[in-house]
């Protein structure tokens, strides 16, 4: 995990880093912080004079206090947050309070699947359109991806070839292939498809390159000294060699595909959840705002911790 | 049972003396800061059936040699005939084992070992022959209950076993050891030299081990090629062992003719090819 993480984060910073903190820096920073006050009871007993309580080995009382830590810590963090936002919201009445967003929040999801016509339906819709678009872009940025980026990692050549534009059109900006998509499809939709796809095909080219490029030299010798044919070569040492750095850059794919999809359907409307921020912002209702930015940070979350587990399934070690 | 045991099969050879044979080999590397010389003028002929130990201070290009004779890399001069034939690039009749095992990681032991003997006898052969091959050759080296194991599962001594058992299952016409047990502890080591011997008594393969451990070497081997100190290294002494087989490893240890082997070899190592800059 950890070699693939600074892999990531090598080959798309301003990517890989944000995701990756919010969840895997959560557990291991916060429990020194949070045990202080939870931890000085039980180690103050144990060195108490009477023994018997000692019974209990230093290293279990240690990570029980480890596990309660690590709830204890994130339900502060979000008491925190919340406290904040309280705050906020008390000193800018434009903005709903907690309790306000929370009445809002159960009315929608009390109702997720409601259709009123085509700008008016159920927060379930939106964020299904949403995830739709994203399945199609991301699946074609997939199906051509990571084949480019095994040829650019087997040939040269085609490295060469390519290294120029990659770097030159990585970095761009989403919303400046919506144009394109736009004047090219004569459609909101297929353009929104577009910029999802030629924003999230970067890094499985690179991260499948990569890693067709790091193949350890030992394997291919076994290859040659076996004179595997090109197609077991393929699929016996190639595939299961590249596969993890394929599952980072598909992992890193999903999460940019869903920044873009929010920005790409303000622009483009229709359903999703990125018109629906749009729509409620022009209709001032800033809880359903709120409401939609947790939205798609849980959604965005649900795919990173599924393409984490996923990828987990292909460790070798 | 797959006669695991039976010698090589290839057609018989004109000179079994000169089975595998080196003549005027050389390797120069382009690298970045010009021309390296790795290896200069080797000449060696090995004998059908015969155990040749490479051995030297690193950098003394023994790996280069038997990358050479794997067919891993081309001479830059000089040619290389194993069975009377040019080698012309690697193939299962000369099968390897590397230093590192070289497993692939996300097959089991047995698929590991079942792609080599797939890919030798895929053609002839029925599946559960095949099957039953690769069964064997982890018996042999006494990994069966271990078949379905990860190399990642299993101790850097099995690994190397599933790396042989690997080479052993092609029933290879040579055997290219890159210092196999370099990697291991020495007990695991001196385990695995004892069933080396043994599986090469049974095969009657013909082996070429790279190493840097006298005892070792003078061990296992019939002769030692000892090379000098690189660049442009090349055969500087070969010590035959006439040690009888099947050889033992406790007797040995008080057998004057191991002990001047063990000497010989030393003596070369430390003070005729000493190392300047350690």
């Amino acid at each position: 995990m950890a070699r693939e993480d600074s892999m990531s984060a090598v080959l798309n910073p301003a990517i890989g880093k944000t995701p990756m903190r919010a969840i895997d820096g959560a557990a291991p920073v916060t429990p020194r912080t949070g045990t202080a006050p939870a931890a000085a009871p039980p180690a103050a007993s144990a060195a108490a004079p009477a023994p018997r309580p000692a019974a209990v080995p230093a290293s279990v009382l240690a990570e029980r206090r480890a596990r309660a830590a690590r709830v204890v810590a994130p339900l502060a963090g979000f008491a925190v947050f919340v406290l904040v936002w309280q705050m906020i919201a008390h000193g800018n009445s434009a903005i709903p309070g907690p309790a306000k967003v929370w009445d809002a929040a159960l009315a929608i999801f009390g109702d997720p699947f409601y259709r009123k016509g085509p700008n008016d339906q159920g927060i379930g819709w939106n964020v299904l359109a949403s995830l739709g678009r994203v399945g199609i872009g991301f699946g074609l940025a997939a199906a051509i991806g990571i084949p480019l980026g095994f040829m650019i990692g087997r040939f040269r050549f085609l490295d060469h070839m390519s290294g120029p534009i990659i770097s030159l059109l990585r970095p761009v900006s989403p919303l400046a292939w919506l144009p394109i998509g736009l004047l090219v499809f004569k459609a909101a939709n297929p353009a929104a498809i577009w910029t999802i796809f030629i924003c999230s095909v970067w890094p499985m080219i690179i991260n499948t390159a990569a890693g067709v490029r790091q193949i350890p030299q030992d394997y291919m010798n076994v290859a040659k000294v076996l004179n595997l044919s090109e197609w077991k070569v393929f699929t016996k040492i190639l595939f299961p060699a590249v596969l993890p750095f394929v599952l980072t850059g598909v992992r890193l794919s999903i999460g940019v595909a869903w920044l873009v999809i929010v920005a790409a359907e303000m622009l483009t409307g229709g359903v999703g959840i990125g018109f629906w921020v749009w729509d409620e912002w022009n209709n001032l209702n800033v809880a359903h705002i709120i409401i939609a930015i947790f939205t798609i940070g849980i959604v965005g979350l649900a795919l990173e911790v599924g393409m984490v587990a996923l990828a987990r399934r292909f460790e070798y070690a | 049972m797959v006669p695991i045991s039976q010698p090589p099969k290839p057609a018989p050879v004109k000179d079994p003396a000169r089975y595998l044979s080196v003549q005027g080999a050389g390797m120069v590397f382009d690298t970045r800061n010009g021309a390296f010389c790795a290896l200069r003028d080797i000449d060696l002929d090995v004998a059908r059936g015969e155990f040749v130990s490479l051995i030297g201070h690193s950098g003394c290009g023994k790996s280069t040699l038997l990358n050479l004779v794997a067919g891993l890399a081309r001479p830059t001069s000089g040619a290389l005939l194993c069975a009377e034939r040019e080698i012309a690039g690697p193939g299962p009749d000369r099968a390897v084992v590397f230093q590192n095992h070289s497993l692939l990681p996300w097959m089991t032991c047995f698929d590991n070992v079942h792609l080599a003997v797939e890919r030798v006898f895929g053609g002839s052969e029925p599946k559960a022959r095949l099957k039953a091959r690769t069964h064997d050759a982890l018996a042999l080296v006494g990994l069966a209950h271990a078949e379905h194991k990860r190399p990642g599962e299993i101790s850097g001594g099995m690994k190397q076993r599933v790396g042989i058992a690997r080479a052993l299952a092609m029933q290879p016409n040579m055997l290219l050891l890159d210092e196999p047990f370099g990697a291991l502890d020495a007990l695991t080591r001196a385990t695995l030299q004892d069933e080396l011997m043994r599986i090469v008594a049974a095969t009657g393969s013909t082996v070429l081990m790279v190493t840097h451990d006298v005892d070792e070497a003078v061990l296992l081997s019939d002769r030692i090629v000892m090379m000098t100190n690189g660049p442009a290294a090349t055969i500087g002494e070969i010590l035959p062992v006439p040690l009888p087989r099947p050889r033992d490893r406790l007797a040995l240890s008080h057998d004057p003719v191991f002990i001047d082997c063990r000497s010989a070899v030393l003596e070369f190592l430390y003070q005729k090819q000493k190392k300047t800059a350690a």
